[in-house]
C-alpha cells in the first residue's frame, strides 16, 4: 500500500495540470461559443455541393 | 406557401407581384424588400439558407435610402476611433451588432456572405451572442460596403464599441465558467478519495491510508472554498455589514463550518471529514448560479441593442440662421456647433437653446418624469429627449460619452429596478433565514446534550439543506428566462414589473397611430381654399413641417417635397419641385398642430378647430365631408382666412385585426383610443373588430379614460407611440411602444415591440401567463420543501451531504422549470 504515497500525491499534481489546461482554454475564448461551431460544420459541407466544387473563395461583386 | 412570401412569410398583398426563381421554382415574395434581399442571396449562390433555417426571417424594412447613406458616415475616420481597431499596416478589425438572426442558418449565411466579399480577411460571428467580428483590408473595401453588403441580404448591422459592456459580460462568464470549473473538478476528485473511505470495511483501512486521504482531500477543497464559495462569502458578509440577513449567509455559514470542522478533524486527526460534501454543494449551487447568469446576460443583450438604435448621428446647421442641414455623426459635433433637435429626437450633446419653445424629458438622466420646459438660453442635457417642437441649440459640451450613457441607463434601470414580487421573495427569504438560523442554533444546542460528536453535523445540515435558495431563485429565475424569451418574441422588457402587470392585464387599450396602422398616413387629397395656388400651399406645408416628426406631419412633408397624390385628378400636380422658404417661430401643439412665421406671415396648420382659432371663419364644407367619411382632415390657414386643406388616410397594418381577434381570444378587452376624428376611428375599429373605440381624444382625455378603466378595476396595458402618449403611457399599469415609434416613447415604456407586429403582443401575453404560473409553481415547491426537509434535518436524518444535494437539486429544480419557458422558439 505504500504506493499510495506516490500515487495520491501524483493524482493531486495531476488535477492542477489539468485545471490549468482548462484554464488556458477558457482564456484562449474556446468556451464563448458553444452552439456556433455544431451549426457551422453542418452548413460548410453541404455548401461545397451545392456549389458543383465551386471555389468558395471566388470573388463577387456585392450586390447593390 | 402560395400566400405567404417565401423569404419572410408574410402574406402577400394582393396585387404585389414580387418572385424570385429559387432552387428551380419562381417564389412568390410580400414586397420589393423581400425580393432584393432572395435575388442577393441567390445570386451569392447562398440558396442553401433556405434549406437549412428553422426560423423565418424579419421582414426586411425597404431599404431606406438615408439609412443607406448613413452608413458611409461609419467609414469616417472620427466615427471609426471608437470601434475600429488596426491590425497591421492594411488590415482592420470592428466588431459588429447583427441584427435580425434567428436562426443558425443566418449566422451561416452572414458568415458566407461577408466572407465573399473582396477585401474581407476573416468573420466570425458568435452564435449566442450575435456579435461578429470582421476584418478587412483597407485598399480593397470600405467598412460601409460591408455594412452595405449585409443589409443586401437583409440584416441590419451596427459597429459597437466592444470596450464596454460585452468585455465586461465576456469576463463575468468566463470567471463563472472557471469558478464552476473549479468548484466541479474538485469534486470529482475529492470524492474519489471519499469513496474509499466509504466503502472501505472495519480495519480494511490503515489509519495513515485515511489520514493521507483526508489531506489530499483538504488540498484538493482549499481552492474549491477559497475561490469558488468566494462569492458566497462575500455577499454573506456584505449582508451582515448592512444588517441584513440574505440567502447567502447560512451558504457562507454552512460551507464555513463544515470545511473549518473538516480541517480541524484533519489536523487532530480525529472525528469526521465532509469534504466531498462541502465540494459538491459548491457545485451544485454555482451551477444554478451559472445557468441564472447566462439567461440574465442574454436579456440584457437585448436591451443593449434597443438602446443602439438612439442615433449615432445628429443634424447640424453648419450655416445657422440658415436652416439648411446636414447629418453627421454625433462624434464629429464640435462645441459651438448649432444643432437641430427634432421633436422626439435624444438630444446628442450638452448645449444651450437657440431658438424653438420645447420641454425636454430628461428622466432617464434625474428620475423627473415631467418634462422640463425649455425656452432659448436654457440648458439641455444630452441624452435628455425633445419633447414638443423642435430646438436650434448651441453645442457647449461634447463627449462621446452621450450614447454610451444612456446605454448604461438604460440597462441599469432593468437591472437596477427589482419587480415586487422578487423584492416579497427577498423579505420573506430574509425573514425565513433569521428563523432558520434560531432553529439551527437551538437544534445545535439539544443534539449537543444528546450526542455531543453529531451537533455539528446536525447543525450544517440544518443550515444547508434548508438555505432558502430556491424560495429566492424561484422568481428572478423565471423572470430572466421569460424577459430572454420574450426577446425572442420580438417583445423586449425593460422594467421588472412588466412581465408580471402584462400577465395580469384585463385591458389592451390601443392608440391607434402607428400602433394597428402603419402609421404612416398618407395625403389621398388636397384643395385649395382661394387665397393662393395649390402649389404655394404646398410649399408652405413644407417649410411649417419642415422639423416634423409626427406622423402627419411627416407625410405632409414627404408629399409636399415630391407632391405625389394617388390620384392626381383631385388637383395635385405628379412632380413639384421647389425650394421651401424657411419658416422660424415653429411651435407644435401635441395633438393639435404646428404654429410659424413664413415670409413674414403667421400660420397654423393642424385641426380645422386649431386653425380656426386664427382667423373665425366658417369650416369649408370639405372639411365635414372628409371627416365623416373617416379621413384625416388638416386644414392650414393664416389670419386671412383658409388657404387650403388635406385629406390623410391610414391604413391598418397587415396582422393587426389578427392580433386583435387573438388577444381578444386570450380574454382581453380591447379599447382604441385617438387623437383622430372619430369618423377615422369609427371605420378603422370596424375593420379590424374593435367595439370600443373612441376618436377626437386628446392626451388629456385618453389620460382620463385609462384612469376611468383602472377606477374600475381594471388592469390596463396600453399600446402606444407617439411623442403625445409619453404621459397615458406612464398611467397604464403596464406601457407597450412599437419598436419603430419615438425614442421618447421606447425608452419610457416598460415593454418594446421590437417587429413592429402586434400579433407578437399575443405572444407575448402567452408567455407573460406562462411566467406567472411558473412562479407559482416554483414558491410552492420551494416552499413544500423546505417545509418537509427541515424536520427531517433537525431530527439528525440527514447527513450534511444529502443535504447538499438536496439543496442544489430544489434550487436546480426551480431553474430548470423556469428554463422551460424558454423552449417553443417562434417558427
Amino acid at each position: 500500500m505504500d504506493i499510495l504515497y506516490l500515487l495520491i500525491p501524483l493524482s493531486i499534481v495531476l488535477v492542477f495540470l489539468i485545471g490549468a489546461g482548462f484554464w488556458w482554454s477558457l482564456k484562449s475564448g474556446q468556451f464563448d461559443d458553444l452552439d456556433g461551431p455544431g451549426y457551422r460544420i453542418l452548413m460548410d459541407d453541404d455548401r461545397v455541393r451545392a456549389e458543383d466544387g465551386q471555389d468558395a473563395s471566388l470573388p463577387e461583386n456585392p450586390p447593390k | 406557401m402560395t400566400d405567404n412570401c417565401y423569404h419572410c412569410g408574410l402574406p402577400i398583398p394582393s396585387g404585389a407581384d414580387f418572385s424570385v426563381e429559387i432552387e428551380g421554382a419562381p417564389r412568390a415574395m410580400c414586397c420589393a424588400g423581400c425580393q432584393a434581399v432572395a435575388q442577393a442571396i441567390v445570386a451569392n449562390r447562398l440558396a442553401d439558407y433556405y434549406r437549412h433555417r428553422d426560423a423565418l426571417p424579419e421582414s426586411p424594412r425597404e431599404a431606406l435610402p438615408l439609412e443607406l447613406q448613413e452608413l458611409g458616415l461609419f467609414d469616417h475616420p472620427e466615427v471609426q476611433k471608437n470601434f475600429v481597431r488596426p491590425v497591421g499596416e492594411h488590415e482592420r478589425e470592428a466588431a459588429l451588432i447583427l441584427e435580425g438572426i434567428t436562426c443558425a442558418a443566418c449566422v451561416w449565411l452572414n458568415e458566407a456572405h461577408i466572407a465573399r466579399q473582396p477585401g474581407v480577411t476573416a468573420v466570425d460571428i458568435n452564435y449566442a451572442t450575435r456579435r461578429a467580428r470582421v476584418r478587412w483590408d483597407e485598399r480593397q473595401i470600405r467598412l460601409s460596403q460591408i455594412l452595405e453588403a449585409i443589409a443586401a441580404i437583409g440584416y441590419r448591422a451596427h459597429p459597437y464599441d466592444v470596450m464596454r459592456s460585452e468585455q465586461l459580460a465576456q469576463k463575468e462568464r468566463r470567471a463563472a465558467l472557471w469558478r464552476l470549473f473549479v468548484a466541479g473538478f474538485g469534486m470529482m476528485q475529492v470524492m474519489m478519495y471519499a469513496i474509499p473511505v466509504y466503502m472501505a470495511g472495519e480495519g480494511e483501512m490503515t489509519a495513515d491510508i485515511e489520514q493521507l486521504m483526508r489531506w489530499a482531500s483538504f488540498v484538493l477543497t482549499l481552492p474549491v472554498v477559497l475561490y469558488s464559495a468566494a462569492p458566497f462569502f462575500v455577499s454573506a458578509w456584505r449582508d451582515l455589514k448592512l444588517g441584513r440577513v440574505g440567502m447567502d449567509v447560512p451558504v457562507a455559514l454552512g460551507v464555513g463550518a463544515a470545511f473549518a470542522a473538516s480541517t480541524w478533524a484533519t489536523l487532530t486527526a480525529a472525528g469526521a471529514v465532509y469534504f466531498d460534501s462541502v465540494t459538491m454543494f459548491v457545485f451544485f449551487l454555482l451551477s444554478g448560479r451559472y445557468l441564472e447568469m447566462m439567461a440574465r446576460q442574454k436579456a440584457v443583450r437585448g436591451i443593449e441593442e434597443l438602446a443602439r438604435a438612439i442615433p449615432a448621428f445628429c443634424t447640424r446647421l453648419p450655416r445657422y440662421p440658415a436652416m439648411d442641414v446636414e447629418r453627421i455623426p454625433v462624434a464629429e459635433v464640435g462645441v459651438g456647433d448649432t444643432v437641430l433637435a427634432k421633436p422626439g429626437e435624444t438630444i446628442p450633446v450638452d448645449g444651450t437653446v437657440l431658438s424653438g419653445e420645447s420641454s425636454a424629458d430628461e428622466s432617464l438622466l434625474t428620475g423627473e418624469s415631467r418634462p422640463v420646459a425649455k425656452v432659448a438660453g436654457d440648458a439641455v442635457v444630452g441624452g435628455s429627449v425633445n419633447v414638443a417642437s423642435p430646438l436650434v441649440l448651441r453645442v457647449d459640451r461634447v463627449g462621446e460619452g452621450t450614447r454610451l450613457a444612456t446605454i448604461q441607463r438604460l440597462m441599469e434601470r432593468a437591472a437596477a429596478e427589482k419587480p415586487r414580487m422578487v423584492e416579497m421573495a427577498d423579505r420573506i427569504a430574509g425573514r425565513f433565514v433569521v428563523t432558520l438560523l434560531l432553529l439551527a442554533a437551538v437544534t445545535a444546542i439539544v443534539w449537543w446534550n444528546i450526542d455531543a460528536a453529531r451537533a455539528l453535523w446536525v447543525f450544517v445540515a440544518v443550515l444547508v439543506v434548508s438555505c432558502p435558495c430556491a424560495l429566492s431563485l424561484a422568481t428572478p429565475a423565471a423572470l430572466t428566462v421569460a424577459t430572454g424569451a420574450m426577446t425572442r418574441h420580438g417583445v423586449l422588457v425593460t422594467r421588472g414589473h412588466a412581465i408580471e402587470t402584462l400577465a395580469r392585464a384585463t385591458h389592451i387599450v390601443f392608440d391607434k397611430t402607428g400602433t394597428l396602422t402603419e402609421g404612416r398616413p398618407r395625403v389621398t387629397a388636397a384643395l385649395a381654399l382661394g387665397q393662393v395656388e395649390l402649389i404655394e400651399a404646398w410649399a408652405l406645408v413644407a417649410a411649417l413641417e419642415a422639423a416634423s416628426e409626427h406622423p402627419i406631419g411627416r407625410a405632409l412633408r414627404d408629399s409636399a417635397v415630391v407632391g405625389v397624390a394617388p390620384e392626381p385628378s383631385q388637383g395635385i400636380p405628379p412632380h413639384i419641385t421647389f425650394a421651401p422658404p424657411g419658416a422660424t417661430e415653429l411651435v407644435a401643439r401635441t395633438g393639435r398642430g404646428v404654429e410659424g412665421r413664413c415670409g413674414g406671415l403667421l400660420l397654423r396648420i393642424g385641426t380645422p378647430a386649431y386653425v380656426a382659432e386664427l382667423h373665425a371663419a366658417a369650416e369649408p364644407a370639405e372639411a365635414a365631408g372628409w371627416a365623416a367619411e373617416g379621413a384625416t382632415v388638416v386644414a392650414l390657414g393664416d389670419a386671412a382666412g383658409w388657404i387650403a386643406l388635406f385629406r390623410l388616410e391610414d391604413t391598418p397594418r397587415p396582422g393587426a385585426a389578427a392580433a386583435v381577434a387573438a388577444l381578444r381570444a386570450q380574454g382581453l378587452a380591447i379599447s382604441m383610443l385617438s387623437g383622430d376624428s372619430p369618423g377615422a376611428v369609427a371605420r378603422m375599429a370596424a375593420g379590424l373588430g374593435i367595439g370600443d373605440a373612441r376618436g377626437a381624444m386628446t392626451p388629456e382625455d385618453k389620460h382620463a379614460a385609462i384612469k376611468a378603466l383602472q377606477d374600475g378595476g381594471a388592469v390596463v396595458a396600453m399600446v402606444g407611440d407617439g411623442v403625445n402618449d409619453a404621459p397615458v403611457l406612464a398611467q397604464a399599469h403596464v406601457s407597450i411602444a412599437m419598436g419603430s415609434g419615438t425614442e421618447l416613447a421606447r425608452s419610457q415604456a416598460d415593454v418594446v415591440l421590437l417587429s413592429d407586429d402586434p400579433i407578437h403582443l399575443t405572444e407575448g401575453v402567452t408567455v407573460a401567463r406562462r411566467t406567472l404560473r411558473v412562479i407559482r409553481q416554483n414558491l410552492v415547491w420551494a416552499f413544500v420543501y423546505n417545509v418537509s426537509a427541515i424536520p427531517l434535518a433537525m431530527a439528525g436524518w440527514i447527513t450534511p451531504w444529502m443535504a447538499g444535494i438536496g439543496m442544489s437539486a430544489s434550487s436546480l429544480l426551480v431553474v430548470m422549470n423556469a428554463l422551460r419557458l424558454q423552449g417553443q422558439r417562434g417558427k
